[in-house]
């Protein structure tokens, strides 16, 4: 293997772009699980689904981009009655919900992903759209302009999220319920609300992100088994639930699968987000930005 | 005493099933059927006593069945040597992954158990002795005397090993062993203040547990004739070493195994008469609604149904 500047330059570059597309798929998650320690496994299989319902909208002559925003409204809907059940059926029993909570959004998962490929088949899809296929020339290297729409949703949504979790008075609540529930309750709060309204905005936040999925690549029913480990170790990494760490672990996750993929090849890739997350959780389990 | 007869009997059917049926097909789906017995038996040492959700199931059985296809390769030992081998090889991988992953609790251990399943998947991709991400075809040997058809041989293996597995489980939950890891997977701090070794517990139910996984995946590559790492380490093999206690009863040692008996026989079903897609969607189905409704399982409606004559 010989070491060249430039390859680990754009290497870098395109890890960037990379991390902040992963960083934005991990936000959702980042709320549920990272938040409301909800063991939301099925996280990423929501974000697939949103990526066929962008599919189909696409066929319809929709933008992808137009048709990811669409779908926010319902799927902020559907994470409520998630959670909803969830906590019906798990959270209000109380003890032994740890085994049965995963192993339901594990259940969750799999219906979602077998239903997508009864539906749709095993085959890739894709969407089109004006600027999917171009790429814009950088000095040496070529930037797909795909990445770079994905890079500009990715940072809004991680914008418009973190200021909604500090600066509005739901998003506060949402943190302090994070911090202490019974507080909460004592101030006359009802946190399962707060926590249902929280769940829809993830879940909201992943249909966007879904729609990101499918403008950056083609999208198969079980992608979403990849990305459990890369939103996963996005979120470990970042400190639970802190959005900030969402991006700074994002960043590392994307230039750091990237370096590989350049250097070691493609099959080597899928282990870095593990390995990265299996470092933390030996080493610093509170994450980068820990609470 | 009980249990011994009751291991004989089925045993004894076994031997009959093999001695009589002609129709290779049965023993082709009986074998995935006891193969799943294992698996849901093994997990539930961890999974079911203590807690803790493992799903890297693939990880240790596609270890087990790689070991058996080196030593296979390397020095064409017979059937029972590769077992042993996978056995051990996956045990200590329990131990080691154990030690470093059973700190962490919930959510968290399971996450880093699926990790494992990907860096082992990634490790048999880029190793070429063992074919790597293509895959390697394997010649099956004679089998040995007593048998005519290499079929029955490893349906009978698998039967044994069955026995061994849930031997081992009862083993386990009826020492003191068993009483710690239910001790701790109740309170962890509890136990611990109470003089519970309990990392060294874990760790060892885990090593068992991935062990009996590990003999379970290695007649694998002899079943198919075939290996390759995708579907060697496909975390469907998780979902159903998990889905078996859940449905079972995850609290006694017969759970699982009535769970892996439903689970399997239903997915040959449905794979047989529709498709192998709808057989993964009943899992999940089955999978979800037994945790909703009914969360002590099969055992636990036969518990509820005993009280309720009783009352």
């Amino acid at each position: 293997m010989i070491f060249s500047f430039d390859l680990l330059l754009e290497a870098v570059l395109f890890g960037v772009l990379l991390g902040c597309f992963y960083a934005a798929v991990s936000m959702g998650l980042s709320v549920s699980f990272g938040l409301l320690d909800v063991p939301h496994v099925a996280h990423p299989a929501l974000m697939v689904l949103a990526s066929y319902c962008t599919f189909l909208l696409n066929r319809m002559g929709l933008d992808p981009i137009v048709a990811g925003v669409l779908l926010m409204p319902p799927f902020f809907l559907l994470g409520m009655a998630v959670y909803r059940f969830y906590y019906e059926t798990f959270e209000k029993r109380g003890a032994e919900t740890g085994v049965r909570g995963i192993a339901f959004f594990f259940g969750v998962a799999l219906i979602i992903e077998v239903g997508l490929i009864l539906g749709f088949g095993v085959d890739q899809r894709l969407v089109e759209a004006a600027y999917i296929g171009q790429s814009m020339p950088v000095g040496e290297m070529r930037i797909p302009y795909r990445m770079l729409v994905a890079f500009g949703l990715a940072v809004l949504l991680m914008v418009a999220l973190t200021l909604y979790l500090s600066r509005t008075f739901t998003g506060r609540a949402i943190k302090a319920v994070a911090q202490d529930e019974p507080a909460l309750r004592l101030m006359g709060a009802d946190p399962v609300r707060i926590k249902q309204w929280a769940f829809g905005i993830a879940t909201a936040a992943a249909a966007l992100a879904g729609a990101m999925l499918i403008i950056v690549g083609p999208v198969e029913p079980s992608l979403d088994r990849v990305y459990i480990g890369r939103t996963f170790s996005v979120v470990v990494l970042a400190g639970l639930g802190s959005m900030t760490g969402t991006v700074a672990a994002g960043l590392v996750l994307g230039i750091s699968e990237s370096i590989v993929l350049m250097h070691f090849g493609a099959s080597w890739a899928p282990a870095v987000a593990f390995g990265l997350l299996l470092l933390v959780l030996a080493v610093r389990p509170q994450g980068l930005f820990g609470r | 005493m009980k249990f011994w007869i009751s291991a004989a009997l089925a045993l004894g059917l076994v031997a009959v099933l093999a001695a009589m049926v002609q129709n290779e097909y049965y023993f082709f789906a009986g074998y995935v059927i006891l193969m799943y017995v294992v698996l849901a038996t093994a997990w539930n040492i961890l999974g079911g006593y203590a807690g803790y959700v493992n799903f890297g199931t693939p990880a240790f059985f596609g270890l087990g069945a790689y070991t058996a296809v080196v030593v296979f390769k390397s020095t064409g030992a017979p059937l029972i040597v590769q077992i042993l081998l996978a056995a051990l090889m996956s045990g200590m991988l329990g131990f080691i992954a154990g030690l470093f992953t059973l700190r962490l609790r919930g959510i968290f251990f399971a996450i880093a158990t699926i990790a494992l399943v990907v860096i082992m998947e990634t490790l048999f991709v880029n190793w070429r002795y063992v074919g790597g991400a293509t895959g390697l075809q394997l010649l099956r040997p004679a089998p040995m005397p007593p048998f005519e058809s290499y079929n029955k041989m490893l349906f009978v293996v698998m039967a044994l090993l069955a026995v061994v597995a849930v031997a081992i489980a009862r083993w386990v939950q009826d020492n003191w062993i068993g009483r710690g890891l239910r001790a701790l997977r109740d309170s962890e701090e509890a136990a611990e203040s109470s003089g519970v070794p309990t990392l060294r517990l874990k760790v060892f139910a885990c090593a068992v547990s991935g062990a009996l996984m590990g003999a379970a995946g290695a007649p694998m590559p002899m079943y198919l004739s075939f290996i390759e790492p995708a579907s060697t380490f496909n975390l469907n093999y998780a979902i159903g070493a998990l889905a078996s206690p859940m449905i079972g009863g995850m609290s006694h040692y017969i759970g699982p195994v009535i769970g892996a008996i439903i689970l399997a026989t239903v997915q040959q079903v449905v794979t047989v008469t529709i498709s192998s897609e709808m057989n993964v969607l009943v899992v999940g189905v089955l999978l979800v609604v037994f945790v909703v409704a009914a969360p002590e399982g099969i055992i636990g409606l036969f518990r509820r149904l005993r009280d309720w004559k009783k009352a």
